[in-house]
Order: C-alpha cells, then structure tokens, then sequence
C-alpha cells in the first residue's frame, strides 16, 4: 500500500517536473525553469533533514552548515582554477560527511533540546568560520568563476540540462533514501526513534546506526550545497545562517515528517509561498510567520497527509 | 585600524567591565528564558523578539515623554503585555507539543515580529544617546575611568539579579515556580493554578528581556532582527549552564559574556602578531564569535546536561 502510492507519488511528481523546461519554452517563460530548479535544490536538503529528523528524531536545526560546506566546497577549488565537477562535487560531497561526523558524533551524545541547541551552535560556528574566510570575500561573499565543469554533453550553463542533472539527482535520492528506510539499517534508526532504551535492550548499538544516518544526511546536504552553488552562482556564509536551517526544517514539516516525499512537497511549496508573497508585499514575512505558526498547530501530518489514499504516518 | 593595540592593566580591566556588562544582559535574557524552558518546557525562539520589542518601545516612548528613564520604565510594563498577549494567543497550545513544532512556531513568530516592527518603525537602525547625567565616566582605579551608563547597566543587573534569587527561593510565588521545575502534574494537582503560573512566569521572562533591550538602546544599534544575535547566544548560555536553573543562567551569562568580549578584544591584536594585521582584523572577531560555541560543544561532551543541571523532571 504505502509502496505503490509511494512509486505513484515519484512518477506523477517526476513527470510533473520533467514537464517544467518545455512549458517554460513553449511560453516562453524562462523564470520557471530556474525557480524549480530551486526548489528542487532544496527538496534534496529537505529529504536528506527528513531522513534523520522524520525516522531518526534527530532534531538537527542546522542542516544550513552543510549547504555551506557544499558551496565552499565548488566555489573554492573554482577561485583557484578548478572548475572540474568530477572533482567539486564529491569534495563536497566527502567536506560535508567528514563535518557531519565530527558534528554528529558530538551532538548524538546529548538528546532532546540540548541536541537542538548543539547542532544551531555548529552551525553557527562554520557561519562564523565563512564570515572570517577573507580569501574567499568574508561576509560579502564571492561571484562563483562559473559552473562545474563535467565535459561532454553535461553543460551545466544550459538551464535545462542543469535542471534535468537536479533533477536526475533528486529521484535517484528518493529512491536510494526509500530503499533505506525500508531496509533493515532504517528500521533501526526507526526503532532507536521510538524507543532508543528498548532498541539496545534486543542488542543494537544505536547511536553508530545514527552517527551513520547522520553523515549519510550530512552528505547529501553537501551535494545539494555544490548545486545550489552552481544554483546561484554565487556563495556567501548566509548559505549557513540559522533561518536558512529553519527553513528547511520548515520544508520537512510542511511536506509531513517521516515521509521522505513530504519534504519535496513541502519545499515546492514553500518556495512558491514565499514567491507568491513577496510579489504581492515586500512585507511578505508578517504573512509567512502566522501561516508557519499555523501550519504547526493545525497540520501535523503535512501536506502529503492531505493526498488521497494516505496512510497513517509511521512512527 | 592594522596597528596592534598595546594590552595594557587599564585596557584588561576596562574590557573585563564591558564583559561583565554584556553578561550582565546576557543573564536578563537568559533568566526569563530558562524558566520558561525549565518549568513549561517550551523552546522559545521568540524571545529574542521580545528584546527587540523592549527596545523599540524603551526607545519611542523616551522619544515621546522626553525622558530616557521614563522610556525604559514604561517599556517594562510594555514588553510584560506583549509577553503575556503572545503567549495567550500563541503559545499555550504548544507546550504539551513536541520541542520540534515549539522551535518552527516561535520562528515563524521571529518572522512576524521582525516584519511587524520594519513596518512600524522601518528597516534601518535608529539610535538612542545616553542621557546627560548618565553620560561621564566613572572612575574605577585610578587611571581607569568607565563610561557610567555601562556602570549603570551592571549595577541594574546585579539588583535586578538579587531581587530574582529572592523572588525565587524567599517567597511563596517562588516556591511555586521551583515545585512547576520539578513536577508539574504534582503542583496542578495540590490546586495551584498552573496556566495562571505559566503565563505569569512567561511575562516575568518578557519583562526582563524587555529591560535588556531598552537598557541596550543606546549601547547597540536599535534595528528589525537585533534579537536574533543575543538570542543564540543567550541560548547558549542556558545550556552552558544548565536548562532550567538560574544560577547555571548567572555562571553561563558571565562566563560567554566575558569569552565573548575579552575575545573581541584581545584575538585581534594578539593574532596580529602571528598574522598579517589586515587578515587579523577579519579572522579575530570571527575567531572571537566561534569561540562561544565551542565552549558550549565542550561543555556538552564532558557535561551533556550543563553545568549545573536542574534536579528532576517530569
């Protein structure tokens, strides 16, 4: 049941999103085809915050750090000549996972609000470290020399190329992370979530299970940290700000934790709201804030709870 | 600005006053909020928001009455109706939530606040000046003169930290909030009104982050989003110290208070000495501000509940 409408949900979704660089030619509104790109950029943060906030319960408040640690990681090698992405992104790639187990293997051994707080502060460290980074424009931020570089048919200045390349990247995201959850490495971080002293009463060590669920996280943030890099165009230590982790967090609840497809949703949505808003006022956030606020109280399971056919959110 | 500043006995004790002065509102903040943390149990971002109101009210209302002391005086009273509105309307119904939806609601309250006050009084910083009879300079030692608002704010933070401890331990309202800490279903149900406690307890917290952000007016520029900066670091204050107790909130306060300071002033020009002094410039404040956070990471590894943890919860 939860399989198929899941298989359902990723064909419809990615054929939708397939869809977006030909309409956006037909009607000749370029716009979209960089606004989804995006949106989809921040899906895959959103995802990989849902793999260890939706199933682990590890409530991370700064999945921001490795977006920015993504980021440095094209942009740098970039400034100094480097622009191969066969080379860029899986440093940042490799950046990220290497930050995330530090990161992590600290941060697990608290729980609860103390872990909350403890993840905002590492992230704020790294804002701060790209703040003292002068070499590469300080708090100003540097333009990226221009886009990784992967030879052949992969030009990454061609916006539709680079939009099916995101999006190439989310789906097999998706799949590898549903695969995960379902296996038997997920129903552990599944169990330690919902009963962590009964987990390692049948003989799991929970906390490498998580420090792994972490790292995989963390990377992924990372990847999605060199594409919006690519993104943008352009990298500042606000890659990192913690309203940036608030967001993503947001995205997550808004899609529906512990659903891995919720945060897509949720980050479509978002993004659009926050477009659709700022159009209308530029004071766009005193509606933003009540909706979150409201979101939170009224709509627990996300929107991916509004979907039809949807079961019961697993634990 | 390249040349390093000579580290002499009056620079020391004059930035470890100003340390002490920043712990100092760094502990007006953290009191309210650990409190708030300790006995109901809510994350509150918001409360950096509440700071903020705190200045902006401090700051018209001296505008309107022409009198600086009125200003913060009146704002008090403000922020405590602000704290009280806010968590009627918004967060009673968060605290049996999880902390996840407690940390999204307050941001999205963040968002709101900083808004509502960039339409009111607009995006740029306004700015306070010291009134006249807190203008001068005192003198500490000989040869140590200190600005005497600066002195003020220690002085009413100390007071103001005093009247707390005797709050808290000496009479019988404190006696309630300690029994709320430990267990609340026990308290609730020997016929103490709890929500009254709550919202009574959350417009104490408001009223003191109030009184730091009007006494802040003429020290730090009066800006949409000045209470994003002081709320992470108040943050981690409390959980250096331990969530849920003041003397944890009173240690941690001075001790980032100073680390903070002390690190602002002195990295720079002792990292000039082993790096160019134009790369120093950048790398010390930012070097300064990280090294609050690795405290708190430290602390947390040797220490994951704090300092000095608050005894039982329910």
């Amino acid at each position: 049941m939860t399989v198929s409408r899941r298989a359902i949900a990723l064909a419809v979704g990615c054929l939708l999103l397939a869809l977006v660089p030909p309409i956006a030619a037909l009607t000749n509104q370029p716009f979209y085809v960089d606004l989804f790109r995006r949106m989809m950029i921040f899906a895959i943060a959103a995802v990989s915050l849902d793999l260890i906030l939706g199933y682990g319960g590890m409530v991370s408040f700064g999945h921001a750090a490795y977006l920015g640690i993504g980021a440095y990681a094209v942009g740098i090698p970039a400034f100094h000549g480097v622009d191969s992405g066969w080379l860029q992104w899986p440093l940042a790639i490799v950046a990220s996972a290497l930050a995330a187990l530090v990161i992590g293997a600290i941060s697990l051994r608290t729980s609860g609000v103390y872990f909350i707080m403890i993840t905002l502060a590492f992230a704020q460290m790294l804002y701060y470290l790209g703040l003292s980074l002068e070499a590469y424009g300080g708090d100003n931020g540097m333009r990226l020399a221009g886009r990784s570089r992967f030879g052949g048919p992969i030009d990454l200045h061609q916006p539709a190329v680079f939009y099916y390349v995101v999006l190439a990247i989310l789906v097999l995201f998706l799949v590898l992370g549903s695969r995960l959850v379902a296996s038997r490495f997920g129903m552990v971080i599944r169990a330690a979530k919902s009963n962590e002293p009964r987990a390692r009463a049948i003989g799991f060590s929970p906390f490498r299970y998580k420090l792994t669920a972490f790292v995989i996280a963390g990377s992924a943030g990372g990847l999605a940290g060199a594409l919006l890099a690519n993104q943008t165009e352009y990298l500042t230590p606000d890659f990192m700000h913690w309203t940036r982790s608030g967001e993503i967090m947001f995205m997550v609840i808004l899609g529906g934790t512990g659903t891995l497809f919720g945060p897509v949703i949720g980050a479509i949505a978002l993004l659009l709201l926050e477009d659709v808003l700022s159009a209308l006022t530029v004071h766009w956030q005193i509606v933003l804030g009540p909706i979150l606020i409201l979101v939170v109280l009224f709509a627990k399971r996300g929107l991916f709870g509004l979907l039809p056919g949807a079961a019961p959110r697993d634990g | 600005m390249g040349v390093p500043v000579a580290i002499t006995l009056a620079l020391v004790l004059e930035q470890t006053l100003n340390g002490l002065q920043y712990g100092v509102m760094l502990f007006l903040m953290a009191a309210g909020l650990t409190l708030v943390f300790g006995i109901m149990n809510l994350v509150n971002l918001a409360h950096g928001s509440l700071y903020m109101v705190g200045a902006y009210l401090a700051t018209a209302l001296a505008r309107w009455s022409g009198s600086f002391v009125l200003g913060v005086a009146l704002a008090l009273p403000g922020t405590l109706l602000v704290g009280i509105l806010v968590e009627v309307v918004a967060l009673r119904t968060l605290y049996e939530r999880e902390h996840l939806d407690q940390v999204l609601a307050t941001f999205g309250l963040i968002l709101f606040f900083n808004e509502l006050i960039a339409i009111i009084w607009g995006r740029a910083a306004i700015y306070t000046s010291v009134p006249p009879f807190l203008s001068g300079h005192i003198r500490v030692l000989p040869g140590v003169p200190y600005p005497t608002y600066r002195a003020g704010i220690i002085l009413v933070g100390v007071a103001v930290a005093v009247l707390l401890w005797i709050l808290v331990t000496r009479t019988r309202l404190g006696m309630r909030i300690r029994a709320g800490a430990t267990n609340r279903t026990m308290i609730s149900a020997l016929g103490v009104n709890i929500r009254l406690l709550y919202t009574l307890v959350f417009g104490v917290g408001a009223a003191l982050a109030g009184l730091a952000g009007a006494m802040a007016g003429p020290i730090y520029s009066v800006q949409p989003g000045m209470g994003e900066g002081i709320l992470i670091q108040v943050f981690v204050v409390i959980v250096i110290g331990g969530i849920g107790s003041i003397r944890g909130a009173m240690v941690g306060a001075i001790v980032v208070g100073m680390a903070d300071t002390l690190g602002r002033a002195f990295l720079k020009p002792m990292l000039a000495t082993v790096i160019s002094p134009p790369a120093a410039d950048k790398a010390g404040p930012a070097l300064a501000s990280m090294s609050i956070y690795l405290l708190m990471a430290a602390v947390l590894f040797f220490r994951p509940e704090g300092l000095f943890p608050a005894r039982s919860r329910s």
